[in-house]
């Protein structure tokens, strides 16, 4: 069996503009959102307690609600979690309380009604911790970041490491539009997804980074131009980027269906950055080293005039 | 061309063996068991225990599956949980409140597996359930805890060698004492030199002046003596919760981080661990002049005003600032009753603390000495005896207005050890043991279910070849289950994310290779020169992605923490993992099957189509 039976090569590099000010487009929409709504940080982040509870039967929520408000905790939000039965509640900071007494005394006050309850998960995390995550956070996304381009830059060149970079960047910032446009939470599972894109998308660049490499060095593209040297690396690689592709999102998916909401954000960070990455290693990279100005001289070493005098 | 030297393939044959060895105590499951340690050094956990426990069993016709001894624990095997509680009581019974007494699971693994230190994954608390705290040390307190200690190590010096001073004032983190002339200066300076060799000292000859200064590598050692003893206090109060296998770690510099797998009474644990007490013996003042003085809202320098906890309720009592001893001199502490049947508290200093305290009580009969608690800042006077006599020999007795439970209480808090500084809790999560088990589930389902249709989806398309891909990848999956069980790496959900994404993404090599084999034998290459070029072609892009995709997990790995460092550390290893078997494995697998035939005019890899000009 096979999917792929390209006959021509696909003239990727023409579409270059086109592509360029579509990826610009959602780029800057990308931004925006971030900047306009802002991700809905986890408690991890912003501090404060995160409790998860299930009832024996489905949990009546005002009721529940106005048991947590009568403990004058500041501001809880009381939601559903997927099922009737499951409810999450969340509690900001307060100096003075600890956590300890704090989900003690709502335990005690949900429990006074007579309801059959069990506490799943209590997460409490102080001030200082979150701003200490952000900082780790950063400082992993740019240690990344340079890692990868140097690497890059050492193995291929400078040219098309930093049109990797732009292109992941570029992964990044759409899935946390994403999650900012939908105010899905953002937590570091989802972090972790994140980051884990990163090294993913770079992937598919290095691999059609490698076949344009190759493609330099043989006797037969000599003729050609740089873009259809490109055209022809993406198009030899397509079949294979479409597959890896099609099966790193299986198990998301499988993730995504079977994996409960402990993995959905993790799931859903990475499904966002597999459509992406495939679209940028392939439409966004590529033009940008063509930009660039990337040349047959540059990945190819011109022959060393020793091996001319032995003959 | 396409066969491997014999050598290649014995590689590949003994990690295979040696991952199989290491991965098969996951499949024996778990049964519940009891551990008995020892909280203290001079009570030992050996054969005698052993034998003592198993007649306690016997006596109670209660048959253990094992017993055996396990880093300085003793560990006891049961075939049910009915089995496993009654069998803790009738021990608990017979060993009373010395050892520690926990509920337990432990590997059901064979023993000669064990003995090659194979052990099942080890699963973190999203996992398994249980409680996870991040404490902060307070260590400003920790400082001025011990300039307020210096500062009565310098009076009682002073005073012992009779040399006139007037005040010792406190500025940061150095002390000022005022001397009378250049005499008693070069004689204080003299003594403080001899005894406190770790303080930085300058003179100022005109104003007769001494000030000591802690020196930075001292504030650097105190700080981290903090922690450490902190860790320790843990420890021991992690001890009276009878948790088995705990984790109690110092985390950065001021940071702990204690985990406690398996408990359902999060609440207890709370508390216990929560009691950010320390211990102080300070003197009472019972002048009634500066009390009144005191009382009326003026507190006179260098005294507290404390509330002193009595049966009738909170009095006022007035104490010295000055520290005399702390929880740090206690080596132990027990309840017990004074001759005439009293409840009381019986102390054990260390030798420090026993000479300061023959000191103290010599210089002071008659008057009251106040134990105090400070936790969370606030001090309270939990007991203030009368000295009674001069007490040497380091062996104390506390008693007074207590019932045998507050007895208890006092002796608990004394003998677990005071904290070196404050602490608070800076993060907590708890997760219930239903929820873990349901976390495993889910992971495993989902891992399951995506690998199956990958392997479907790869024989599909690349028939033999996707079988060889699907055998490989199974490969994969087995020798990372293997490394994490042998580095004993802490498996947490967002891990079991990351086992399920590296196998979607470790297929990406097998996938380059079978399309680059194709594409060679479209180009009209032989099969068996298209099957050495295609794996050739497809190595050095392997090697690219897979090093670029592991230099971010190792920066995952360095700067992240928590659920990011659980996934970084399976997604490292499974780079490695898949690189193995991607590479060596596969193409072990392909020379095997197609390696051996001279004439081989096609290859099973599902290619129908060429291009025609």
């Amino acid at each position: 069996m096979e999917l792929f039976r390209i006959k021509r090569d696909i003239p990727f590099m023409s579409y270059g503009k086109v592509t360029t000010a579509i990826s610009l487009l959602t780029f800057i929409v990308a931004v925006f959102f971030l900047f306009a709504k802002g991700l809905n940080l986890s408690v991890e982040f912003t501090g404060g307690t995160v409790m998860e509870v299930q009832y024996a039967q489905s949990a009546n929520l005002p009721d529940v609600r106005s048991r947590v408000e009568r403990l004058g905790l500041g501001e809880p939000s009381v939601q559903s979690l997927g099922t009737s039965r499951d409810v999450l509640i969340r509690l900001p900071n307060k100096p003075g309380i600890t956590s300890a007494q704090l989900s003690n005394q709502v335990m005690t006050s949900l429990k006074a009604g007579g309801a059959q309850l069990e506490l799943r998960k209590v997460e409490f995390v102080g001030p200082s911790v979150g701003a200490e995550l952000v900082e780790h956070g950063l400082t992993a996304v740019i240690v990344v970041c340079i890692g990868i381009m140097l690497y890059l830059a050492l193995r291929f060149e400078w040219r098309l490491a930093v049109a990797a970079i732009i292109a992941n960047m570029h992964d990044v910032v759409i899935i946390l539009g994403c999650f900012a446009f939908f105010g899905w939470e953002f937590s570091l599972t989802v972090l972790a997804g994140v980051l884990a894109v990163l090294g993913y998308s770079v992937n598919e660049s290095v691999v059609v980074f490698d076949r344009i490499r190759e493609n330099f060095r043989k006797p037969s593209m000599r003729t050609k131009t740089v873009a259809e040297v490109i055209d022809n690396a993406i198009t030899a690689t397509m079949s294979r980027t479409i597959i890896t592709h099609g099966s790193t999102e299986t198990m998301v998916l499988a993730m995504l269906l079977f994996g409960g909401p402990a993995l959905h954000g993790f799931a859903i960070a990475l499904t966002i950055g597999i459509v992406f990455g495939i679209y940028s290693s392939v439409l966004v990279a590529s033009p940008i080293a063509l930009a660039l100005g990337v040349k047959r001289e540059h990945m190819v070493k011109p022959p060393k005039p020793k091996q001319e005098a032995v003959v | 061309m396409n066969r491997y030297p014999l050598w290649k393939y014995l590689i590949i044959g003994l990690a295979l063996i040696a991952a199989t060895i290491y991965t098969l105590p996951n499949f024996f499951g778990e049964s519940p068991a009891v551990q008995i340690s020892s909280t203290r050094q001079s009570i030992p956990v050996d054969t005698a225990l052993m034998g003592r426990v198993e007649t306690a069993l016997a006596a109670r016709h209660l048959t253990p599956d094992g017993l055996f001894l396990d880093r300085g624990s003793l560990k006891v095997r049961f075939r049910d949980p009915d089995t496993q509680i009654k069998a803790r009581d009738a021990i608990q019974a017979e060993l009373g409140d010395t050892y520690i007494i926990a509920l337990n699971l432990l590997s059901s693994s064979p023993d000669w597996l064990t003995r090659l230190k194979a052990h099942p994954m080890f699963l973190g608390l999203d996992l398994r359930g249980g409680v996870h705290f991040l404490l902060e040390v307070d260590m400003k307190a920790a400082i001025d805890k011990t300039v307020e200690r210096y500062t009565g190590d310098i009076r009682r010096e002073l005073k012992a060698q009779k040399i006139r001073y007037g005040t010792i004032k406190r500025d940061g983190n150095s002390l000022t004492v005022q001397l009378r002339d250049a005499e008693t200066l070069k004689a204080a300076e003299n003594a403080v030199t001899r005894t406190l060799p770790s303080l930085a000292m300058s003179e100022d000859a005109s104003a007769f002046t001494l000030t000591l200064t802690l020196k930075p590598e001292e504030i650097t050692r105190i700080q981290g003596d903090a922690v450490k003893q902190n860790i320790s206090t843990l420890h021991n109060r992690v001890n009276e919760l009878g948790v088995a296998e705990p984790i109690i770690q110092q985390a950065g510099p001021d940071r702990i981080v204690v985990q406690l797998p398996g408990v359902q009474d999060t609440a207890k644990a709370k508390d216990i661990l929560g009691r950010t007490a320390a211990l102080q013996v300070r003197m009472v003042e019972d002048d009634t002049a500066k009390m009144a003085e005191a009382l009326a809202g003026n507190v006179p320098a260098g005294y507290d005003l404390l509330d002193e906890l009595t049966p009738r309720g909170p009095t006022k009592i007035l104490v010295k600032k000055d520290v005399e001893l702390t929880g740090d001199n206690i080596n132990d502490a027990q309840p017990g009753f004074e001759e005439n049947g009293s409840p009381a508290v019986h102390i054990n200093l260390d030798s420090a603390g026993a000479s300061i305290f023959r000191q103290v009580t010599a210089e002071n009969i008659g008057r009251r000495m106040a134990m105090i608690l400070v936790e969370k800042g606030k001090a309270e006077v939990v007991t203030a005896p009368v000295i009674r006599s001069e007490i040497g020999g380091g062996r104390v007795q506390i008693s007074g207005s207590m019932n045998p439970a507050e007895a208890q209480d006092v002796a608990l808090l004394l003998r677990a050890g005071s904290l070196a500084a404050p602490m608070t809790i800076i993060e907590e999560r708890t997760v219930g043991p239903s929820l873990g088990k349901e976390n495993i589930e889910k992971g495993f389902n989902s891992t399951l279910w995506g690998f199956a249709a990958i392997a479907v989806f790869m024989v599909i398309y690349y028939r033999v070849f996707g079988v060889i891909s699907a055998i490989s990848l199974g490969v994969n999956l087995f020798v990372l289950v293997a490394m994490l069980s042998m580095l004993q790496a802490t498996l947490t959900l967002p891990g079991i994310a990351a086992i399920a994404l590296t196998l979607g993404m470790a297929i990406d090599a097998n996938v380059l290779i079978n399309e680059r084999v194709r594409e060679e034998l479209r180009n009209g290459v032989p099969p068996q020169s298209a099957i050495h070029a295609g794996y050739q072609h497809a190595w050095a892009t392997i090697l690219d992605s897979n090093v670029t995709t592991l230099i971010a997990g190792l920066a995952l790995l360095i700067f992240g923490s928590g659920p990011v460092r659980g996934f970084a550390v399976v997604h490292c290893l499974g780079i490695l993992s898949s690189m193995f078997s991607a590479v060596l494995v596969s193409r072990g697998l392909v020379n095997l099957w197609y390696g051996r035939r001279r004439r081989l005019s096609s290859l099973s890899i599902g290619q129908i189509w060429k291009p025609t000009e």
